[in-house]
């Protein structure tokens, strides 16, 4: 097991996330899945720290993680927010180099080993041609592969990920998740990301983690979570769930709400 | 070009300028002196007139314009980093406005009270800065959580406004002799006096580099989002606690040695930005070197502009900041 939480309690103002236990194995690519406000973003900074739970543990390898100092942590584990607005005007190199601070000494500086990083996830992402642009002047397909590639330079073996998709079109959508089932496979970066978009998860998703109200209704394989009466239960929503054979995954096709 | 390199080249070019205009602006003023005549070690230093104007007279102001502009340069560097701001001033957090309110206080109940040597004005307007600092502080945070910055900007700003309030109030009380005296204050002037009141405010001044010097990195990944910062390994709350500090320690000092001199925080990060890029890495040591220049030129302009009177060097600044303020304002739209 990659991540493992156990009975999660965690509460927020008006939002409360209860009794959540998720294990996500290694070298898998779990989707996040619910409703607005089910708390997926809310498990997703949990899980990277960022929150602390009030009961419950989360563990990296069986650590918790709360024990673990940040930049260890930040060495094994990077996120991949959903969207990032830097007050500056840093390049594309800069941003991307940033991923390395947790590899990093107080007051060292970044050498040739740290830049050929950078290079190597900039390349990955197919956006080293872009180096040297300013990272505000990108479109957002251009900047949502910059800011994996940050991440990549943290040279985790888990990524989480926050509705990596949102704000693309279509052939970026595509595009990004095409690179991030290939960094699964070829990096086996163990890969958390939560989505509202249903068939992006059916297509890149090994396991599912279906959450309301703060709550886990399912948990488990694509293809068993992934039905009419999930989805229904889920969105209360009717949908027609099938296996599209040129696709080669389950698709969705939302028909009213019921 | 790597970083090492960027920073090498980049701090021995500003330095290198900081000392020259450090080492120059003595030489210039209303009596007309010669390099070699204040250098020139065959005449006895009490017969040396040329080298009691380099030194006594003139060096403790140029001394003081380095100290003040470069620590209210590196402060609005921070300052805009903390606050994600790059329109923050090292005045945004209402510290200057404390340190305002406790020299006018000082001044117009004519306060006697010294430590070592720092005169009563100085020593209040200290006092004041620690005020305002701590209450701002205390507004915007909760134990265990990250320092909120919207409300330590509301409250900064807040904080401004009431303290003016005040110190208008403390004005229409005066007398006509303190009344002038607090707005002569007010304007931001580098005529310390005496290198003595350099060296009182100058450990304050290098508590506060000491802190900057931890920052550069963590100011980066902050100025990008506080989130990824602590993603990335960062204590967000210590670097925002520590940034506070030093900022507050900078202003403080500044305001006291010198008065609240306007706009060198904003328009030398800016310049430099505009020179050196982003990377508060570089921009940081960068800011503070140019800001040096940057003061002790604009007071050799205040010093000469209309000599044989001196002008406050704040209103050198203020009449060069806020135009430049405005387009800068302008360009970002």
């Amino acid at each position: 097991m990659a991540l493992t939480v156990t009975h999660l309690d965690f509460s927020y103002s008006a939002f409360a996330l209860s009794d959540v236990s998720v294990s996500v194995q290694r070298g898998s690519l779990t989707g996040l899945l619910g409703p607005n406000g089910c708390g997926k973003t809310t498990l997703l900074k949990l899980l990277s720290g960022v929150l602390r739970p009030r009961h419950g543990e989360i563990a990296l390898d069986g650590r918790p993680i709360a024990g673990i100092p940040r930049r260890a942590l930040a060495r094994r584990l990077a996120v991949v927010p959903q969207e990032t607005h830097p007050a500056f005007d840093y390049s594309v190199m800069e941003m991307v180099l940033m991923g390395r601070h947790p590899h990093l000494g107080a007051f060292q500086l970044e050498g040739p080993a740290d830049l050929a990083v950078a290079r190597d996830a900039l390349d990955a992402t197919g956006t080293l041609h872009l180096a040297e642009r300013p990272y505000m002047t990108l479109s957002g397909g251009e900047k949502q592969r910059v800011i994996i590639a940050a991440a990549l330079t943290q040279s985790p073996d888990v990524l989480l990920l926050d509705e990596p998709t949102a704000s693309l079109d279509l052939g970026y959508q595509l595009e990004v998740a095409a690179l991030l089932a290939r960094l699964n496979r070829e990096r086996a970066v163990t890969m958390v990301l939560a989505t509202h978009d249903l068939n992006l998860a059916a297509s890149l998703c090994d396991t599912l983690v279906l959450l309301r109200d703060g709550r886990v209704l399912l948990q488990g394989p694509t293809r068993d979570v992934l039905t009419g009466a999930a989805i229904k239960q889920l969105y209360n929503v009717d949908a027609d769930v099938e296996f599209h054979q040129r696709a080669g995954h389950l698709t969705v096709v939302p028909v009213r709400r019921a | 070009m790597v970083i090492r390199e960027r920073l090498a080249v980049t701090v021995g070019g500003y330095g290198a300028l900081a000392l020259l205009t450090c080492a120059v602006a003595p030489l210039v003023g209303s009596t007309p002196i010669s390099f070699s005549r204040v250098f020139d070690r065959s005449i006895p230093f009490a017969d040396n007139v040329d080298a009691q104007i380099f030194f006594i007279a003139r060096m403790p102001r140029v001394l003081a314009g380095a100290v003040v502009g470069a620590a209210l340069a590196s402060a609005g560097v921070v300052l805009q980093a903390l606050l994600r701001n790059p329109l923050a001033t090292p005045f945004t957090l209402g510290v200057s406005a404390g340190a305002a309110l406790g020299a006018v206080l000082a001044i117009a109940m004519g306060a006697a009270a010294t430590l070592g040597p720092l005169s009563p004005v100085p020593l209040a307007s200290l006092a004041g800065a620690c005020v305002a600092a701590a209450i701002v502080y205390g507004l915007a945070t909760r134990p265990g959580r990250p320092i909120s910055t919207s409300v330590l900007l509301l409250a900064g700003v807040t904080l401004n406004s009431f303290f003016s309030a005040l110190i208008l109030f403390a004005q229409y009380m005066a007398d006509f002799a303190e009344t002038y005296r607090t707005v002569r204050w007010l304007m931001g002037d580098l005529d310390v006096g005496s290198f003595g009141a350099v060296g009182a405010t100058l450990p304050l001044l290098m508590g506060a580099f000491a802190i900057f010097a931890l920052l550069p990195s963590s100011l980066n990944l902050m100025s990008v989002g506080t989130d990824v910062a602590a993603t990335r390994g960062v204590d967000v709350g210590r670097a925002q606690r520590l940034a506070f500090l030093g900022t507050s320690l900078a202003a403080g000092a500044a305001v006291a040695l010198a008065g609240p001199i306007g706009f060198v925080g904003i328009v030398v990060p800016h310049l430099v930005r505009l020179m050196v890029g982003v990377d508060h890495r570089i921009v940081l040591p960068a800011s503070a070197l140019f800001g040096a220049a940057f003061l002790v030129a604009c007071d050799l302009v205040a010093r000469t502009v209309i000599a044989p009177i001196e002008l406050p060097v704040g209103i050198v600044t203020a009449l060069l900041g806020g135009p430049f303020f405005l387009w800068l304002l302008v360009r970002r739209s």
